[in-house]
Formats: structure tokens, sequence, C-alpha cells
């Protein structure tokens, strides 16, 4: 049982969370993951990012967009609740070294995860160029925190009602383009942001990073629901990843098996959402 | 075996009971292989596929007296020499014949902790009935006593009757002991540990406990309730549980011992990743693992659709591939779940398949097609990565290989396409990658599984292991034979410790 000690609306379908982990706290390490459930007879297991921590709270923060009957549930919580099941930090953690210049691009939801990881990177003595793309200027998340560590940030808006009116892989590739192109390229966001920053940088042999967050169900290797096609050979995410090369991940794949449930999913969503609506009706 | 109803075979005990009562102890050898072996009463295979009730329904009281008087008694006691836990199966049988179902029952849990489930999955057909006099007598080992079903049943008589006695527990020795894993294995170290009194504290990843028990087999061969019954009994004997905490991430092994002080660990972490077949199209929206398939059954409930959130897929027409008990449950789970066909493929013919006969009859029962000497090839998708269906290929049975079972060779050109919008691929599984991914200093084999000396230690202190995790995919019988065996050495591991301390206090004393 893990409880929520503080709350946050980011934008409209995004929150904040952080959860007393102490455990979790200490080990934690860029590019990890927890598990939890919001019910732990009938729930699905769900994994997030960890966006920060805290030892000395003993905290973790976690964030996340309300897509599914879980994250819906979920935001539906309120500090002082608890979590029955929270389970973590999980996968590999992010290799940090120096590598020179190091290009973080965040898509949406996908900038959580991104903080720790550039922080760290920054930490060690890498020049970080930071990218974030969001659909709209209110979509935009952690723009302060990310300025704080980049040496460079570039904002991107689908509609260009905030920074650039691009997507993201616009100014990726003119950075690969330049005399001294980048030594190493992390993309994190929607799958298909993932996809295209890998396409974008290919031809230019850029190393490129992605973190992939599939559906799982243990976290620990047991299931095999979590697996991805990686160069043509099946490797899990929850223990050989999340972190693997953008160059050799079969996205097509990988989305296809992403949206296995989506049918099923927003038919339990829509459930879900009616039947706490009118109770909420009934209280009122 | 055909099916017959649980009031039928009660029936037909209650005129049998009259019969034999009195002569219990009286009957000739000759007489008592003339007994007849009892059924076991099951639910009707047409009514069960639609339900995750046991399919077993248990001995009746008659039942069990008469199949116990089958037993001879006999001096050999082979029986007993091939149970890994070397319970004393004629004296406990004797007692059921008796009448005396209290008796067996203390006789059974002066070795084993866990009758209810091992009388329930335990392949008693290779081990201690394979040997049975009367099996031999009869020439078939089918025919052999039923000792399994009379296990389970003075397990459920206990229950039932709610005559639960707590083992003694000594008092506390200011010894810790981390248990990692609650599989079978690791409960037995617990239960074991706990009764010297050292203070015992489980780590389980999953929100739940049991293990492969829990999330594995499923509802309808080994109840929850069961699995739930026995780690209450581990609760009670104030055991510590922590759920949700995963070794090696959430604390690092090695920090059990050095920051948490636990002065023995046991690592019972089970089998884990999952094989596939390497073939094209296993990646496809519909392909699952057997684990990842029966998890989403069992664990997180997909049987009750209205209520639990996990998805999965509904099915019309599924493939299993493999032969095994994992199979066995996949295919007649799936058929639960909704399915209309459900086809077991198999490399070689119904001789050579691994399940259990039981649970392979039970399979047919509830109407599973088996197809032999058939493999897949390739799975098909659509536009949407979904499956439609599977390319198969047939074999024909070529010269015995290395374990003297016939080699399948595939039959060229015999290619063929099955309808299929669901593939459960159910052929093994490599070791749980945890532990070694995150204690490079614990030594493996090649495939990852934890490599232990006579007394289940690793090549760290303080560290044991046993269960699926050394041995790779095996059974609940030895995976608690093997926890059964750590738990001693640690237990004399520190006694010898608790000796040394008392005596280096002792001379400070002086
Ligand atoms: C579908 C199926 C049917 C089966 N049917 C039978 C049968 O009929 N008869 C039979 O005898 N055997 C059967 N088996 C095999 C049997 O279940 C196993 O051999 C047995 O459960 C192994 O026990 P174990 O204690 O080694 O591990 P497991 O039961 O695998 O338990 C390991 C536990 O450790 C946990 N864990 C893993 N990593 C960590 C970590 N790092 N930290 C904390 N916890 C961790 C896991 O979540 C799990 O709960 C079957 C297996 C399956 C999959
Ligand atoms: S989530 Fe089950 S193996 Fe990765």
């Amino acid at each position: 049982m893990n409880k929520i000690i503080y709350k946050e609306q980011l934008s409209k379908d995004v929150f904040l969370m952080g959860i007393d982990a102490p455990l979790i706290a200490e080990e934690r390490q860029p590019g990890q993951f927890i598990i939890l459930q919001t019910d732990d007879d009938y729930g699905e297991r769900i994994p997030l990012t960890i966006a920060d921590a805290d030892i000395e709270e003993g905290s973790i923060t976690i964030i996340f967009q309300v897509v599914g009957k879980t994250t819906t549930e979920l935001s539906l919580m309120e500090v002082g609740d608890y979590l029955p099941a929270f389970v973590g930090p999980l996968g590999k953690p992010t290799h940090i070294k120096n590598f020179g210049h190091v290009v973080c691009v965040a898509g949406g939801i996908g900038v959580a995860p991104m903080h720790p990881i550039a922080q760290a990177l920054k930490k060690v003595g890498n020049f970080v160029t930071i990218i974030i793309g969001a659909r709209t200027k209110d979509l935009l998340i952690l723009e302060n925190k990310m300025k704080n560590i980049a040496d460079e940030l570039i904002i991107c808006t689908d509609d260009g009602s905030y920074g650039r009116k691009a997507l993201v892989t616009e100014p990726l590739k003119e950075l690969c383009e330049r005399n001294k192109k980048p030594e190493m390229v992390i993309a994190i966001g929607p799958p298909v942001m993932m996809k295209y920053c890998s396409i974008t940088t290919k031809p230019y042999e850029v190393f490129t990073q992605v973190s992939l967050n599939t559906i799982m169900v243990d976290g620990t290797g047991m299931c095999g629901g979590c697996r991805v096609s990686i160069n043509n050979e099946t490797k899990f995410v929850c223990v050989d990843g999340p972190e693997f090369d953008g160059h050799q991940v079969d996205f097509d794949n990988m989305i296809a098996r992403l949206n296995s449930y989506k049918n099923i999913e927003r038919q339990k969503q829509k459930c879900f959402v009616e039947k706490t609506f009118k109770a909420k009706e009934g209280v009122l | 075996m055909s099916y017959h109803s649980l009031e039928e075979l009660s029936a037909q005990a209650k005129e049998l009971i009259v019969e034999y009562v009195d002569k219990c102890d009286s009957l000739k050898p000759k007489e008592r292989t003339q007994i007849p072996a009892q059924e076991m009463p099951t639910q009707d295979p047409l009514i069960r596929r639609t339900n995750l009730e046991e399919v077993a329904i248990g001995f009746s009281e008659d039942q069990a007296r008469i199949e116990a008087m089958r037993c001879l008694q006999c001096v050999k006691k082979n029986c007993v020499q091939d149970c890994p836990v070397n319970i004393d199966i004629p004296a406990f049988v004797n007692k059921i014949a008796h009448g005396d179902f209290e008796g067996a029952a203390q006789i059974i849990k002066q070795t084993t902790l866990l009758p209810a489930i091992c009388g329930r999955v335990c392949p008693q057909e290779t081990q201690c009935q394979l040997h049975c006099a009367v099996g031999k007598a009869l020439k078939d080992v089918e025919k052999s006593v039923a000792i399994g079903r009379l296990e389970r049943f003075i397990a459920d008589w206990e229950r039932k009757n709610g005559k639960k006695v707590l083992p003694k527990i000594k008092p506390p020795t200011g010894k810790k002991i981390a248990v990692v894993g609650s599989g079978p294995a690791g409960l037995v170290v617990a239960a074991d540990c706990k009764r010297e009194g050292h203070h015992v504290t489980i780590f389980e990843a999953f929100h739940r406990l049991g293990g492969v028990l829990r999330y594995g087999i499923p509802e309808f061969r080994l109840p929850n309730d069961i699995i739930d019954h026995e780690i209450e009994t581990l609760s009670q004997m104030g055991v510590e549980i922590k759920t949700n905490f995963v070794v090696g991430r959430t604390r690092k092994l090695i920090d059990l011992i050095e920051k948490d002080k636990y002065d023995a660990v046991f690592v019972g972490t089970g089998a884990g990743l999952p094989m596939f077949m390497g073939i094209e199209g296993e990646n496809l929206v519909g392909v699952f693992s057997a684990n990842e398939y029966l998890t989403r059954a069992n664990l997180m409930r997909a049987f009750e659709k209205e209520k639990a959130d996990t998805p999965i897929i509904s099915s019309k027409k599924v493939a299993v591939l493999g032969g095994g008990n994992v199979a066995m449950d996949s295919a007649r789970m799936a058929k639960r779940l909704g399915a209309d066909n459900v086809y077991v493929i198999y490399r070689r013919t119904e001789n050579e398949m691994p399940a259990r006969k039981e649970e392979a009859v039970h399979a047919k029962e509830e109407g599973i097609e088996f197809h032999f000497l058939e493999n897949a090839k390739r799975i098909i998708g659509d536009e949407h990565g979904c499956v439609t269906g599977m390319e198969c290929v047939r074999f024909e049975l070529g010269e015995p290989d290395e374990s003297g079972r016939r080699r399948p060779v595939e039959i060229k050109s015999s290619e063929f396409i099955v309808d299929v919008d669901t593939v459960i691929v159910a052929i093994g599984n490599g070791s749980n990658p945890l532990i070694s991914q995150t204690t490079p200093q614990i030594q493996v084999n090649k495939w990852g599984n934890v490599l232990v000396d006579k007394t289940q230690k690793t090549s760290l202190d303080k560290v044991f292991a046993g269960g699926d995790i050394v041995l790779g995919a095996a059974t609940v019988i030895l995976a608690m034979g093997e926890g059964r065996r750590a738990a001693a050495s640690i237990n004399s591991m520190l006694a010898l410790e608790r000796e040394t301390e008392k005596a280096v206090k002792n001379s400070y004393a002086l």
C-alpha cells in the first residue's frame, strides 16, 4: 500500500502525483519505471515511468495522461488515498555517461520520463539539447524544469500556439545536419514520434535510443506480454529494456500490439466514467 | 475413462463399504486387489467447460475408505521412496481405511506442508503410484492405489472440519531469513525456518502470493481458496509478508544481507522468460505465451469479464502449441473463456505427450481437439497485425533420439492453413532473469539457472536457492523438496552460528 502525498493537474488530461515509496526512491535510477494497480483484485497492472524522486522525503513522482480506465481511476484518486499495488523500480536504468552532445527529444507526456535522464546527462558533463513537442500550448508540461537543464531548448507545437510550429523531427533533422552532428539522440514519447525520430536520424547514423512503454503484466520477465521485435529478435521490454536502439525496433509491430486492447479499453473506460459520473450525481 | 456422476459413484461406494467395513484388517492381499479402484468424481464435462469451478470433486468418505483398503501395506514401501518428501504413505492410508481421518492428517502433516495442493497437482503416476504393488499386480499403473486422491481427501477433510493445527514454533532465535518468491519452494522454506523460531520475511514481486500455484495453474484444477488457506497458516505462524517487492530491483539481494541484516536468503524466483518458437508472425496481436494468457485469466481474473479490467481478446478459434500440462491448462482455459474451437497442436504423438494423462483425458472430455504430428510454421496476420490464421506442417515419426522417443520428421510439402484468431505458445520457459541480472556475483549455468551444491547453497555466502530457478521448469513437489532441503541447511547453518555466538559470549563472561 502506497500513499498519494501530493497531486497536481498539469494540463487537461495530465496529472502529477507524489507517492510515498521510500525504497523505490532510494533505488531508482533514470529510465526506470513502476507498475501500479488501482484495485488489486480486478485492476489492470500498468507501467509508468518514474519522473522524479526525493530520497529524503521517501517519495517518487509519476506523471500520467488519462487514456484508459486505470488512468481515469487514478486521476480520480486524491491525496491521502492508497494505491493497493505499487512495485518498482523496474527495467534497466539508462546508461549515463559523457557522450558529448546529446539531443533529448520528448513528445507529449514523454517529457516526464525525460526529465531525470536529461538531468543525469547534464550532470556528467554532456551538452544537452532538449526538444519538446506538444500538440498545443496547453498540453506542454515541465517547460521550466527542462529549461533549467538544457544548454539549448527547442519547443515545437503542432498548431504553432507556442514555440515553433513544427513536428519534433524538423529541428532534430537540422541538428543532425549541423557540421558537428550530435553523438546521441534519446527520444521518448508516443510510439509514432519515436518511430519518426528514428527514421530521421538513421541516414545520419546518429545513435538513437528510444524508451518503449508496452503493455505489461508482471514486469519480471515471466509473461512475455511486453515483447517487442528488435532487429528481428524477440526482446522483453521489462527486463531487457525499456531502452532500445531505435534503428532496430519494429515500431509497426509494437504499435499494433499496443493497440490490441484499445477497443475493449475504451469500452471499459466509457462504462467506468459513466458509472462514476452517475454515482457522483447521486451524491449531489 | 468415461464420465460418471458424483451421485452414481457415491451410491456404489455406499454399497461396497457395507461389504468391506468389518473385514478391513482381515482381507487377504488377493481380496484387496479385487476391490474396485475408485474413480474420481468430476463435474459433468459439458457443464464444467463453462465454469471455473474445480473439475475433480474429490472422493466421498466411503470412496476414500474403500480405496484405502486396496493398499497391501507392503513392507517394501516403494511408494515412500518415490515420494520427493517421503510421506509415510502406507501409514496414512491405513488410518483412512479405518476411518481415522484425523490420524491420517497427522501423519501427512509430519512431512508435507501443502497436501491439499500436492494431492491435486503432483504427477503421482510417475512418483508414488508408479511402483505401487497393487498397480504391479494388476499390471496397470492406473490401477495403483490412488495415493494422490487420498492425500487430497484428507487435506480437504481437515480444512472442511476446521481441524487445522498450527505447527509448533520454537522460541525466537533473533535470526532473520529472507525468502525471495512465494511459489511452493519459498512457502516451504518460510514454514520450515519459522518453525525453528527464526524471523522469516517473504518477498513477492506480485500483489498476491503463491507463484505458479496462483497465476499459472487454473482455478478449475487448484482453487485459490486452497492456496489462501495454506498462506493464512503461514501468516498465523508469524511469517512476515511483503508483496509488490522485486528483489534485485526494489532492493538488491546483497543489500538484504548487508544493509537489512538478513542472516540467510533463499532464492525461489521460479521459471520465467517464456520461450517462443522463433517463427514468423509470433509477435502478432493474438499470440500469447501460456504464462501471459493464464496470468490474465487466473491472477487478473479475466474470467470474471464484467469485473476484471485485464483485457483478454475474446477468441473464437484458438490454437495451443505444445503438449505439456501448461498446454492443457491453456486450452481448457481458452474453452472456459468462450472459445468455440480449441486445438492443441503437438509435434509428436499422444504417447510422447508430457502432460499428465488425466489432464489430457479431461481436456478431451471438454471438447478440446488434439492434432498430433503437426506443428506451426508461420502465423498469419491481417493489415492490423492481428492473427487470422496459422500455417502448419505435418510430421511423421522417425528414428528414436537420445531420450528414446521417436523423433518427428517433417513431411515435405505437407503445409496447410488453419483458421485461428488466437495462438497460445506453451513450449516451455527459461529461467527468471532478475536475480542473475542484478546480482552478477551469483553463479548460474548457461540457461540462467542458479547453481547450487547438495545443500542448495549458491556460490554466494548465506544465499540458498531452489525450485524452478535451479531445476528449470519442474514440478510443485520437486520445488517443495528443494525448499525443504534448503531450509534444513539454513537451519543448521544458523544453529551453528548461534552456538558460536554463545561460546564467544561465554568466553567474554569468563
Ligand atoms: C500452467 C502451469 C501448470 C503447471 N502444472 C503443474 C502440475 O500440474 N503439477 C506440478 O507438479 N507442477 C506443475 N507446474 C509446474 C510448477 O508449478 C512449478 O514447477 C512450481 O510452481 C515451481 O515452484 P517455485 O517455487 O520454484 O517457483 P514459482 O511457483 O514459479 O514461484 C516463483 C515466485 O517468485 C516470484 N518472483 C520472481 N522473481 C522475483 C523477485 N526478483 N523478487 C520477488 N519475487 C520474485 C514470482 O512472482 C513467483 O511468485 C505447472 C506450471 C505451470 C506454469
Ligand atoms: S511484463 Fe511480463 S515479461 Fe515483461
